[in-house]
């Protein structure tokens, strides 16, 4: 993380969460790390849960049964949701982040074109991927399973 | 390079590793009736005949740990980001990076073992 060179977050934990009144990019964001904390927690459980493999197939068995019924089911499908918006949208940002969907530069002649043009399709694109894979998941979850 | 543009490039780089080994653990485990792909024994993923047949592979336990580095290192650095934006006084700065990396070398030491333990299990049966 770079220092904040003496403008610091003043508005604390509202200067991530509240999106104010800017564009769509701006709630990914917030989306982004909402559900990276999410997916972290559940991720720290899910080391120590399922190292039980390593044991006996009785204590993986003891482990999965404790983790099983029709609220882990939504919880985990809530995680499956989580990873698939996290991963379209990390997509995104590490296109953007190497330079690859900013656009390049040109003359600011009238009609002005901005990186949004790039962006904005790019994050629209990046949202259907994680509908897609939602769906796809929810189908298996509940329907098919 | 400075160290934390250091450590954001890495940051980015564990990003795509997981990318690609939790999207391939996403879809054995979770889209198994649509995809059905490395569940030899059929029945539910997690049945243990199919965790032990995976855990057989050489390819599953080392993925298995390169996807736990890659995601404690992603999940813990992007924590300590959040944390540090909310300016802690300089003490709490230093103790928040070492608590963050004592969690994440426990739980590294941790699954690491139970993929390689599992994999000496999994051969022997």
């Amino acid at each position: 993380m770079l220092e904040s060179k003496g403008r610091p977050n003043r508005l604390g934990l509202w200067g991530w969460l509240g999106g104010g009144r800017w564009g769509l990019e701006r709630y990914l964001y917030t989306l982004h790390r909402l559900t990276g904390l999410g997916l972290l927690a559940y991720f720290l459980l899910h080391i120590v849960v399922t190292s039980s493999r390593a044991i006996s197939p009785e204590r993986w068995k003891a482990a999965m049964d404790s983790v099983t019924g029709p609220l882990f089911t939504v919880g985990e499908f809530l995680v499956f949701v989580a990873f698939a918006f996290h991963a379209a949208n990390g997509i995104r940002l590490v296109l953007v982040e190497l330079g690859w969907a900013v656009g390049k530069p040109i003359e600011p002649v009238y009609p002005y074109r901005t990186s949004v043009n790039f962006q904005r399709p790019l994050a629209v694109g990046a949202m259907i991927l994680a509908v897609i894979v939602m769906m796809l998941g929810g189908l298996d979850f509940f329907v098919l399973d | 390079m400075m160290r934390d543009a250091k450590l954001w490039t890495w940051h980015v780089a564990a990003g795509i590793v997981i990318l690609v080994f939790l999207g391939l653990h996403m879809a054995i485990m979770h889209l198994d009736e649509i995809l059905g792909i490395f569940n030899p024994a059929g029945g539910h993923p997690i049945d243990w005949e199919n965790v032990v047949a995976r855990g057989r592979t050489v390819f599953f336990p080392v993925t298995y740990i390169l996807l736990l580095g890659a995601a404690l290192f992603h999940g813990l650095y992007g924590l300590r980001n959040i944390l540090l934006e909310l300016n802690p006084p300089a003490w709490l700065k230093g103790a928040i990076g070492v608590v963050l990396l004592l969690v994440g070398l426990g739980l590294f030491a941790l699954g690491a073992w139970a993929a390689v333990a599992s994999h000496t299990l999994a051969t022997s049966l």
